[in-house]
């Protein structure tokens, strides 16, 4: 049955990719969307968007939707309910074309124990293993307790000696009861230098069966992924030939009919190689065996889908080059990568030919807290694996973005270090080298990007400026002070000063000399003493990011008058600033009057008296003395009748 | 879309690789060097002790008060930066005047510098006082005072006189005081918003200027107003009091009412300054010009080399007005005819403008045409800008016979009932009744500008040594004295030194009969700047003059 309308269960990038290869094929596109993804670009490229008033797991609402919109065929994407094989059997049974392999497939290869044994049947090595959790005497330590039911390394425990077994055994079990509802688990034998290895399978309707060769995927963070490469940079052609005819015996005795991706744990001491588990979803990663093989995984996806024949032999099927994936997240490496959030104030990838955007966001997305925050793939193809790297690492450094901290630093430190240069990417490669969490700067690339946004902001004045707009900036004929703006990086003020020259030119913080050669909303071309560039730079509410050929530095824009409320809260009861705490005048319980001193905080090199706003009971404190306090943290309660619903709500 | 002007640019015969020019310019990059001295003085106020002295008490100098109240990155006009050069008193004159944008409105701006001799109102206080309020008046623009000042010079006795209390100078009297504050109930009453900060101390007649403002701005434990102050009124009644139980700010915004917002430190009086003026919603009344702005097709840097310090060369005025007008386009009016009085039309950053500029002596013909051009500018609501060059109305019997007392006396009827604002730029020769013909200060000009180079006087020094002498000459004669021409030749010497000298930029301006000195080079944009300004009320042509003597 030919696909003419193809319904994706999922969002933001992979939506948007697989969108992609439909309109190509000439195949309308119908998205579903929650109502926290109801502007994000998947929603507007979509030919027409269904509504999800509960989430991506509603199998229920996606086949009525599917339903709705004629949709002939539903493709996962990946995540989601892309292994989930109620949904594949749903989609089936609604008469629609399911994107993917068999449900019994699914569920086969969902069950870590009966894969296992699929594996072993099909001859494809494993790894010692055992899932009674008391015999371990044949797998040796260190070994791995991992869940039947995981991925992503959730209830996954490395344990080096037996008398960790039992606690590891348990809290696995209790994280695979809380991911995945189911607590099973096993152990398995565990290789200190390992790497992973996989391989891309292809099979149809018409017995089919094919590989794409492998990837490697070694670069992991906590068995996140966040680099993956096409081909491994360390088998050879024989280690590649023995993994890809196991994964095709794998494929074969599954009888696969469609993409899948069988993964493999390589020895990095011995060659060896185990199989791990099988995929059957288009992955992540997908896009570095798209740019070496030159075929369009979703496309065969869907030609499988629809009956079809794979469009290529294994024998025409070539490869060329290298390609390397990065992983960009909204997470925060220098505050243990916790999740970010927030609105993008500008996502521009550099317009660099060989290089490969597939990103979920743009301009104006919101990042929250419901999704995985990935906010996009980005893929080089270059002749060879060096010129890949320093390519990807480049147009990461280049991608102008700001309102929202992510990984890009940390994967451009990955992708320039030396050992990942020499394909020295075991599993234990972020343990072992500690990648920049953050943009390495110096002092001085600090302050000429302090400079530039100064030039930007002075522009923007002029350009908005209702009288006198056309005056040369800040001119003069008698002496005044020199225009200033502050800045603050990374903690740190940074106090710009500048005077324009008579030939247009600026003068900056007395000593730099800084021509302006061209300004415009979204960038700025700056010569600071000598040198030239041109910048992207984008203002949010209050900050300024400027790019620079090392990515984007953020500044916030510091008033230039304190805001009232600052000098009102002398009489509130949270910190006006961040400080510390001097002294506690006041215990609990006490009588305070309005006015009276209650905390005396140290901000910015001064004395803060907190004062009492009104008459109270101090109900509760809240700090203590010495306390670094951020802005706006509560400092005490104090009671009163009008007062105490106020507090309540909090 | 906006217009163009059709006339064509004009043609340049400057020689920018001739010895000459060269010349001119070093000397007059020498010139400008010498002012930028004189305006470092200016900006060193009191000097370092005092402004650390104020500024360890929290305060910021007079300079800073202005930058931090101007909207970032806007441009400052400053009015007579070089008041009393060449005077006992300190350069600037211890007060600061200036056009500057204010929460994009234009306003004048003034203030005390507190530093010199604690913001006394010296005479040099007194007059760029008077010339702001004149200013906002006259352009109808929001006035924006800083007061931190002592009050009364009381060094000068009453009957002025200056410090040196020398007896030639007595021609000012307490008596005559107090016309500021009629001034800026004037302006409040024509509907111009009068807002004061007061930084410090003002006292006795000073304490008048809050109270005569429309806004007023307080700062917490630093602002200090009272009639009498706490030794005045212990003089007066025997009363004790302490400055801030007699005058704080917080008395005056709890209790008296005088201060309409009381701010916390000085940069919170600026920032309630700003929103004062935000709140205004200041419109002009015609805001954009209709031309296109486009920069001087010859490069206004040649500004330096075109005028010779000496005045001796002579100068085509077309070479300057083809470096300060859009594209060097200039339309000229009667080119044929009265060839020392170059007229014509022009727009400067897109604002229309008639120029009149002198390339010689005033002729009959000279003043006829000159009569004629600003009645048309007044027709059609064009302001005027004057270049200066000029040694006077010609003399001779000959000129006497062709009515040069009449032609000249229609020239400056239409000079002074001409409506439309004039800009009067002194470039080199401002002479005797020649600046009266060219709208000088004296005519109800809106702006006096001064190169460098400008000489003003009511004659040249040599004429005017040169008419001593044949005065002297001719009473010797008469008395039958024996007349000493070894003694004359050096009278004369020194006549010319001491005219010479009387004549200068620096010394007009030092006595604030301008609005200063300017590099050549800021000419476009200095009067950019004036011809926005004029646009905060309407541009109406005179419609009526005195009786022209035909």
């Amino acid at each position: 049955m030919t696909i003419k309308t193809l319904l994706v269960a999922n969002r933001g990038e992979i939506t948007r990719r697989i969108f992609r290869t439909a309109k190509s094929m000439g195949i309308t596109c119908i998205a579903v969307y929650t109502d926290a993804d109801s502007n994000e670009p998947f929603v507007k490229e979509a030919d027409k968007s269904i509504y999800l008033p509960t989430n991506y797991l509603d199998i229920e609402a996606i086949i009525d939707a599917a339903k709705k919109t004629n949709s002939d065929a539903i493709h996962p994407g990946y995540g989601f309910l892309s292994e989930n094989a109620s949904f594949a059997r749903a989609v089936i049974e609604a008469n629609i074309n399911w994107v993917g392999p068999s449900p019994e497939v699914i569920e086969a290869m969902g069950d870590k124990i009966e894969a296992k044994k699929i594996a072993q049947k099909a001859k494809v090595p494993t790894l010692p293993s055992s899932d009674n959790l008391k015999d371990f005497s044949s797998i040796g330590f260190p070994l791995l307790v991992k869940a039947a039911a995981g991925g992503g390394g959730k209830g996954m425990r490395i344990v080096e000696d037996e008398n960790g077994l039992g606690e590891a055994i348990s809290t696995a079990q209790r994280e695979a009861k809380n991911a995945f509802g189911d607590e099973r688990v096993f152990l398995e034998r565990y290789i200190p230098k390992s790497r992973h290895i996989e391989v891309q399978i292809l099979g149809d309707f018409h017995g089919n069966l094919l590989h794409l060769g492998e990837r490697e995927c070694s670069i992991q963070r906590r068995h996140q992924k966040i680099i993956e490469e096409s081909p491994s940079s360390v088998i050879s052609e024989e280690q590649r030939n023995l993994m890809t005819d196991a994964a095709l015996r794998m494929g074969e005795n599954l009888t696969y009919q469609s993409a899948g991706t069988v993964e493999f744990l390589f020895d990095d001491e011995t060659g060896d190689f185990f199989f791990l588990e099988v995929n059957t979803r288009l992955q992540v990663e997908h896009p570095v065996t798209e740019a070496i093989t030159g075929i369009d995984l979703v496309r065969e996806q869907l030609k499988i889908s629809s009956g079809e024949r794979i469009s290529f032999t294994q024998e025409s099927l070539k490869t060329r080059g290298h390609a390397i994936e990065a992983r960009l997240y909204a997470e925060d490496p220098a505050n243990d990568f916790l999740p970010a959030t927030g609105e993008i104030l500008a996502f521009f990838p550099s317009k660099e030919t060989n290089i490969r955007w597939d990103s979920g966001v743009e301009k104006g997305s919101f990042v929250g807290v419901e999704f995985d925050p990935m906010l996009a793939k980005v893929i080089s193809h270059s002749p060879d694996r060096t010129e890949a790297a320093l390519t990807l690492a480049n147009a990461l450094e280049k991608l102008h973005l700001a309102g929202i901290t992510t990984n890009r630093d940390f994967l451009t430190s990955v992708l320039r270090h030396e050992r990942f240069l020499e394909g020295k990417t075991t599993t234990d490669f972020i343990e072992d080298n500690l990648p920049e969490p953050k943009l390495q700067l110096t002092e001085n690339e600090i302050e000429n990007s302090a400079i530039k946004a100064a030039l930007w902001l002075q522009g923007k004045n002029r350009k908005n400026a209702i009288v006198l707009s056309s005056a040369p900036s800040g001119w003069r004929n008698g002496r005044l002070p020199a225009q200033e703006v502050s800045l603050l990086h990374d903690g740190k003020e940074l106090l710009i000063s500048y005077k324009s020259l008579r030939d247009g030119s600026f003068v900056f913080n007395n000593e730099k000399i800084t021509k302006l050669y061209n300004w415009s909303i979204d960038d700025v071309e700056t010569e600071i003493e000598g040198e030239r560039t041109n910048s992207s730079i984008t203002e949010g509410t209050g900050t300024i990011h400027v790019q620079t050929i090392k990515g984007t530095v953020s500044f916030e824009i510091l008033p230039r008058f304190k805001p009232p409320a600052l000098q009102i809260a002398e009489g509130s009861l949270v910190t006006p600033m961040p400080g510390i705490v001097l002294e506690i005048r006041v215990s609990q319980g006490d009588v305070v009057s309005a006015g009276d001193t209650l905390i005396i905080l140290e901000a910015m090199k001064m004395e803060h008296h907190i004062k009492a706003p009104y008459d109270g009971m101090v109900a509760e404190i809240l700090v203590e003395e010495s306390q670094q306090l951020e802005n706006g943290v509560p400092l005490l309660v104090i009671d009163t009748p009008e007062h105490n619903e106020g507090n309540k709500d909090d | 879309m906006k217009r163009k002007l059709l006339a064509p640019s004009l043609e340049t015969h400057v020689d920018i690789q001739s010895e000459q020019f060269h010349k001119n310019r070093s000397d007059m990059l020498e010139q400008l060097e010498e002012l930028e001295e004189l305006l470092d003085e200016a900006e060193a106020g009191g000097g370092p002790e005092t402004t650390e002295r104020h500024r360890s008490k929290g305060k910021l100098p007079i300079r800073e008060r202005i930058a931090n109240v101007l909207d970032p990155d806007s441009p400052f006009l400053e009015i007579s930066p070089l008041a009393a050069a060449d005077s006992d008193y300190t350069v600037g004159g211890g007060f600061v005047v200036g056009i500057g944008v204010i929460a994009d409105t234009e306003c004048v701006i003034l203030g005390n510098d507190p530093t010199v001799q604690a913001g006394a109102m010296t005479p040099y206080v007194v007059k760029k006082w008077m010339r702001a309020l004149e200013i906002a008046r006259d352009n109808h623009m929001p006035y924006v005072s800083f007061v931190e000042s002592a009050g009364a010079d009381l060094n000068i006795p009453t009957g002025g006189g200056g410090k040196s209390n020398s007896r030639k100078a007595q021609v000012s009297h307490f008596a005559e005081s107090g016309r500021f504050f009629y001034e800026m109930i004037e302006l409040s009453k024509m509907g111009i918003p009068t807002i004061c900060v007061v930084f410090g101390t003002a006292t006795a007649g000073g304490a008048y200027q809050p109270g005569v403002s429309d806004y007023n701005i307080f700062i917490r434990e630093q602002s200090k107003v009272a009639l009498g102050g706490p030794p005045l009124v212990k003089m007066a009644t025997g009363e004790e009091s302490s400055d801030e139980e007699i005058g704080g700010a917080q008395l005056h915004a709890e209790k008296s009412g005088l201060a309409d917002y009381l701010a916390e430190d000085e940069m919170d009086a600026l920032r309630l300054c700003r929103e004062v003026i935000s709140h205004l919603d200041w419109k002009k009344p015609d805001p954009e010009p209709s031309y296109l702005s486009e920069e001087p097709v010859h490069h206004p840097e040649e500004l330096l080399g075109i005028i010779d310090r000496d005045l001796r060369q002579p100068v085509d005025i077309r070479e300057v007005i083809s470096r300060i007008v859009d594209a060097s386009r200039f339309e000229e009016f009667k080119p044929l005819y009265g060839p020392a009085m170059v007229c014509g039309w022009s727009t400067i950053d897109g604002y229309p403008i008639g120029i009149l500029g002198n390339n010689g002596v005033i002729f009959p013909e000279e003043a006829e045409k000159a009569a004629h051009f600003i009645q048309l500018c007044n027709r059609q609501n064009t302001p005027l800008l004057f270049l200066h060059n000029v040694p006077g109305f010609i003399v001779g019997s000959d000129f006497e016979k062709a009515g040069i007392i009449k032609k000249g006396s229609q020239l400056i009827n239409a000079i002074s009932n001409s409506t439309v604002p004039h800009i009067a730029v002194i470039v080199g020769k401002s002479m005797g009744a020649g600046n009266y013909g060219m709208s000088g200060r004296a005519y109800g000009n809106r702006f006096t500008f001064l190169w460098p180079t400008a000489k003003i006087a009511v004659m040249g020094p040599k004429q005017i040594a040169g008419v001593m002498s044949i005065v002297r000459k001719g009473r010797a004669e008469r008395k039958g004295e024996e007349f000493d021409e070894e003694e004359d030749a050096a009278i004369v010497q020194k006549v010319e030194e001491i005219q010479e000298r009387g004549s200068l930029a620096l010394v007009a301006t030092g006595a604030v009969s301008d609005d200063g000195i300017i590099d050549p080079r800021d000419t476009r944009t200095v009067i950019s700047i004036c011809l926005s300004t004029f646009r905060n009320k309407p541009i109406e042509g005179s419609q009526k003059y005195g009786v022209f003597r035909l």
